[in-house]
């Protein structure tokens, strides 16, 4: 809420400057998002009169006026198209300074002398205006010096307020806890009830009592509609970023920032038969003030008459029941409307305004009364009036309650961890307006005003006191807790380590958006429906990743454009498959996933520039697998639309598929742009993090034996299988296998391989014989041939 | 004798001018071998008058023993000046950059979050994290933000349907474990948040750690001490900062914290940091804790607004366009 610091004054003017003003209210829990002066810093500008205006002799858009100061008269040459003659205007004279470096001399345009400038709102940096010069009320006193006239020494506070301090959405509010924080009293503008002079009222009915509990009328005769807005009630009302529109209008503006109650007025001779506060129809059309016309649900309450909806009840107003050019006689409307009845209505038809903002945050339930006999006055010294009685309608039954909470030292010191002496604590709870019944050395028991209606609970109250002692007062400790030791399991390698070997082989850790455009998402998995938001940001953050690869394509991409042309990222983070709507089975797994594309070292001067393949990206899988003695995966051809078939595999623990690895395919990979290979792998990370704990081997101390093998295959015999082979018949000393050569071409026949392998075996208890290193040898040769075709290569 | 003189000294001048190991051998053969000439004169013993035999063998072994003497010398040298020579021929610019992968990095949001964590993983905080398509219950309804309470307004929330949204903060995982465990509980809940906002200043994703320590006897004095320390040490820096009234519906009272910065002008100023607050007795309760029994508070951070504070960094964005540019500045 914006306000004017000399509004406020008026209420309470505590003895401490703007910028104290500031800290203090922020400190006690009413942010300060900005101060900024009421207008420029200027001097030397009086109330001047225009008493002759007329046409330069050398110049089409220039006029000469004659402006009196009410002593002297000075001839000003101006540009201001709406310079003529009678009007009053800010003068500046020769010698006044506007802004630091511009000061007003004497001046020749168009060789006629010129002595002052006339000015307009924003030379004044009392507005945006800048059309022409800026019109003083026709009662401006001339000569006057025009910060005083219009009360310019002023500054403007922004107040952020958090939800829970609807009670100072008001000057009235903010002057409450300006008051409590310095101890000062608070001087409310006197508000009398209103001399009624003519018996006219019309009917209220209300239907829907719970959420209008209370609902205030007063028809008033004889308004002047024309008659104009006084100066400072405009400025008050600009000060808080509040136009003026008409002096009905701005009247209750007006009441609504002095005090707090929305109020709204209606053209008596628009209404037909009575008031109705009811719950609209389904559908049922209303045009708004801002000329919208909305379809109302049902949920919504509306002011309506015997015929139609004329206001969305405390939203707006609508575009025909309000007051205009030819209103005589008004309707007032001062009422309390349910927060819980408002809260969300505004927004869902996309509107938002100072009334709606209030009522759903909440408004003093015995306001209305008060705001409707201040609005009755200022009408009546503004535009005149015969004022009728007040008609109320009101349901006790759901009206507000004034909260009755306890306070209990016990809690109090031990939430604040230390004891704030009884009275001190008393007099807060009193200055806060709270009326504590009763205080005994164990509790405060207090009845909340109404206007504090948030205060409900115990610790509301130990909030009140913190924050009026000052949160900075408080005591700081560090607490004394039970030493806890969390298992330090090893059964799970830490994430920490699986990112620092990804970083060690020379990836960069990308942190990509959970949402994506749906359309990568049916280029990369044609069969899956991704969770599509309901109102994403954008078409392009439109669903929910199934995989973290299409976002990390994308950032190769990005890269790729910027002439990045060797990449090695990865990402971890959760991808999102299968039913939003059954929660549960919702599949938000961990995964990680990583690209690599370019070559195989960064660019330097002892290799060639050999680009990463398949069997790079493989080996930095198995490096992540391999931590802590990881499972050790298996890997089977994949059948993905997105990758290349021959050149992808699925990632397996213990049969389960866990991920997959492969080469981006050549087609999508043309689609997106990709000027080279990319190859990428994804899998889920509690596969990959699992560990196992350590356990000794005995080192055997007799030497290793080991025999190499070349073997003739067919092609598409997996290399995997002759090592499974090998590891069942090679006999129990057998250790491991090495694959040393794979070759096809010249030599061997087209649909063969040659693959060579190097075997070892060692005992754990005695030295190996060459007959029993023969014999494995020849078992296992024995097997590869009968199993999978193998000749040994002569 | 004067022929031993005169083969001593031109074995000894061989021995010098030699270049060469093969060169050494030669020479030994020549004057040391079986026919060589010291040698031969050992076998002209017989000549020599038999009182100036033992004087004469002597003098003929001492020769050999000092050629012998000069050419281990000498071919010393000849290995050492070869090892050199060697050596020098071996010799590579050592300024050449070493061969093999560059090291990668982390992104700077992780970076932060480790060192977010390690802080409170000191102080005895677990790690607790939890899913990030949310039930309105544990994102609003359980955090005492009931349906159309204002507060929902402050946070622009991702919708799938009127029930689930995506988490706007990590505030769900404290719940879920309060709903799990009964006090003493010590937890920091980092992870991925997501608001519909976009512009300078907001991404529709970002990142927090929120913690929660909930036990008897916690009072705002704990708060105010573990969240000065934390600053402290986040910042390394002995820090000016203020706790400030606030409000989150799940905490009572609530706060928010500043900390005092100083821009390049030496103009110093307050910088919101930290949302925080002592736990909304009725957010224990929903959760099945006894709130007279226990106190506790929670804390919330940004991590990117923390690394871009620890980092210099001055566009939010930037953190989400994953140019390497960027990322490799972090490494």
């Amino acid at each position: 809420m914006k306000f004017s610091e000399n509004w406020l004054r008026e209420w309470v003017n505590p003895e401490v400057t703007t910028d104290e003003l500031v800290a203090q209210v922020t400190l006690a829990g009413l942010e300060v998002d900005e101060v900024d002066a009421a207008a420029g810093d200027f001097s030397g500008v009086v109330v001047g009169e225009i008493v002759a205006a007329e046409p330069h002799p050398n110049a089409d858009k220039l006029q000469v006026c004659t402006v009196s100061d009410g002593t002297e008269q000075f001839q000003v040459v101006c540009g201001a198209p709406n310079a003529r003659q009678g009007i009053k205007i800010p003068f500046a004279k020769i010698g006044a300074v506007l802004g630091a470096d511009f000061k007003i001399k004497k001046a020749k345009l168009r060789q006629v002398e010129s002595f002052g400038m006339l000015c307009s709102g924003s030379e004044l940096q009392i507005n945006e205006e800048n059309d022409g010069i800026l019109e003083l009320a026709q009662d401006a006193p001339v000569g006057s010096d025009i910060r005083e006239y219009l009360n310019l020494d002023d500054s403007i506070i922004d107040v952020d307020l958090t939800p829970n301090r609807a009670d100072c959405l008001s000057i009235a509010g903010l002057a409450r806890e300006v008051g409590v924080i310095n101890k000062v009293d608070v001087m409310p503008v006197a508000i009398t009830e209103q001399t009624v002079s003519i018996d006219d009222t019309f009917p209220i009915r209300i239907e829907a009592s719970e959420g209008c509990p209370r609902y205030l009328g007063r028809v008033i005769k004889g308004v002047n509609v024309a008659a104009s807005t006084p100066l400072w009630m405009v400025e008050k009302l600009r000060r808080s970023g509040v136009r003026s529109i008409d002096p009905i209008v701005d009247i209750t503006n007006y009441v609504m920032l002095e005090l707090g109650q929305p109020m709204h007025a209606f053209d008596l001779n628009n209404l037909s038969g009575s008031i109705v506060v009811r719950m609209a129809e389904e559908g049922e059309k209303l045009l708004l003030l801002d000329g919208q016309e909305v379809a109302l649900r049902s949920d919504t309450m509306v002011i309506a008459d015997e015929q139609k909806a004329l206001a969305m009840a405390g939203v707006m107003g609508g575009e025909h029941s309000g007051v205009n050019d030819q209103t005589q006689t008004i309707f007032l409307e001062s009422a309390f409307f349910a927060p819980i009845a408002l809260a969300g209505k505004a927004r869902s038809y996309g509107l938002h305004t100072d009334s709606s903002h209030r009522f759903e945050r909440g408004v003093d339930a015995t306001l209305a009364g008060k705001a409707m006999e201040r609005a009755t006055q200022l009408i009546l010294e503004i535009t005149g009036g015969e004022v009728g009685p007040i008609n109320e309608v009101a349901a006790q039954a759901f009206l507000p309650t004034a909260n009755k909470v306890t306070l209990r030292r016990k809690k109090l010191d031990q939430y604040l961890a230390m004891s704030l002496d009884k009275d001190l604590v008393t007099d807060i709870l009193s200055r806060l307006g709270l009326d504590v019944v009763d205080v005994t050395d164990e509790q405060w028991v207090t009845v909340a005003p109404s206007h504090r209606f948030d205060i409900e609970i115990e610790a509301d109250l130990i909030e009140e006191v913190a924050r009026i002692f000052g949160y900075d007062n408080l005591p700081s400790s560090m607490p004394t807790a039970a030493v806890n030791f969390t298992a330090a399991t090893e059964g799970k390698t830490p994430i920490q380590s699986l990112r620092a070997t990804l970083v060690s082989q020379g990836y960069q850790e990308a942190v990509t958006y959970s949402f994506i455009d749906p359309v990568a998402s049916k280029q990369f998995f044609p069969h899956i429906d991704p969770v599509p938001l309901e109102n994403p940001i954008s078409g392009d953050m439109g669903v929910m990743r199934p995989s973290l690869l299409p976002g990390l394509v994308k950032v190769y991409l990005h890269n790729q454009n910027r002439q990045q042309s060797r990449v090695r990222i990865f990402e971890t983070g959760s991808r999102f498959v299968g039913d939003v709507n059954k929660l549960d089975e919702l599949d938000q797994t961990h995964q990680v996933a990583g690209l690599i594309a370019g070559s195989r070292y960064p660019e330097g001067w002892y290799h060639n520039s050999e680009k990463v393949d398949f069997f790079d990206l493989k080996s930095h899988v198995e490096a992540l697998f391999a931590l802590n003695q990881g499972v050790k995966p298996d890997f089977e051809c994949a059948d993905e639309v997105y990758l290349h078939p021959g050149r992808s595999a699925y990632v397996l623990v213990n049969g389960e598929r866990v991920g997959v690895i492969g080469e981006l395919h050549p087609l999508l990979s043309k689609q997106l742009g990709t000027n080279q290979a990319v190859y990428v792998f994804e899998i889920n990370l509690d596969a990959v993090l699992g560990a196992k704990l350590p356990e000794y081997q005995r080192v055997s101390k007799f030497p290793e034996v080991r025999r190499d093998l070349a073997l003739l295959v067919k092609r598409e015999t997996p290399v995997q299988a002759l090592e499974n082979v090998i590891a069942e018949h090679a006999g129990e000393a057998f250790k491991k296998v090495a694959v040393f050569d794979v070759y096809q071409g010249q030599g061997i026949d087209e649909s063969e391989k040659s693959v060579a392998l190097g075997l070892t075996w060692q005992h754990p208890s005695h030295t190996l014989s060459d007959e029993e290193v023969n014999s494995a040898v020849d078992s296992v040769t024995a097997a590869l041939a009968e199993k999978l075709g193998a000749v040994i290569r002569g | 004798m004067e022929n031993l003189n005169q083969i001593l000294a031109d074995a000894l001048a061989a021995v010098a001018a030699s270049d060469n190991e093969a060169g050494l051998d030669e020479i030994r053969v020549q004057y040391l071998g079986k026919k060589g000439a010291l040698t031969a004169l050992l076998k002209q013993l017989g000549n020599v008058a038999p009182e100036d035999r033992p004087k004469f063998g002597q003098m003929v072994n001492e020769a050999k023993e000092q050629v012998q003497a000069k050419m281990n010398e000498r071919k010393t040298a000849l290995a050492a000046a070869a090892l050199n020579a060697k050596l020098a021929n071996e010799t590579i610019d050592v300024t050449l950059s070493g061969k093999g992968q560059e090291i990668g990095g982390l992104h700077p949001v992780t970076r932060t979050m480790e060192r977010i964590e390690t802080f409170f993983r000191g102080i005895g905080f677990d790690v607790a994290s939890g899913p990030e398509i949310e039930d309105d219950y544990h994102n609003f309804e359980a955090l005492n933000i009931p349906a159309h309470h204002p507060a929902r307004a402050m946070q622009d929330t991702f919708y799938f349907n009127p029930n689930t949204v995506l988490r706007t903060h990590t505030s769900p995982v404290q719940v879920r474990t309060m709903e799990n465990n009964q006090p003493p509980i010590r937890i920091i809940c980092p992870g991925r948040v997501y608001r519909s906002d976009s512009d300078q200043t907001h991404t529709p994703m970002f990142h927090q750690v929120e913690g929660l320590l909930i036990d008897e006897n916690i009072s705002f004095a704990d708060l105010k001490g573990i969240l000065q320390q934390f600053l402290n040490v986040f910042f390394e820096d002995d820090l000016k900062v203020r706790f400030r009234p606030s409000y989150f519906p799940f905490t009572e009272p609530s706060i928010e914290v500043d900390i005092m910065r100083t821009n390049s002008k030496g103009e110093e100023s307050w910088l919101e940091v930290l949302g925080c607050g002592m736990v909304h007795p009725k957010v224990l309760e929903m959760s099945g804790i006894d709130s007279e029994k226990y106190t506790g508070f929670a804390f919330g951070m940004g991590v990117e607004r923390f690394a871009m504070l620890r980092y210099k960094v001055d566009d939010l964005r930037m953190f989400f366009e994953n140019d390497l540019r960027f990322l490799t500045q972090f490494k």
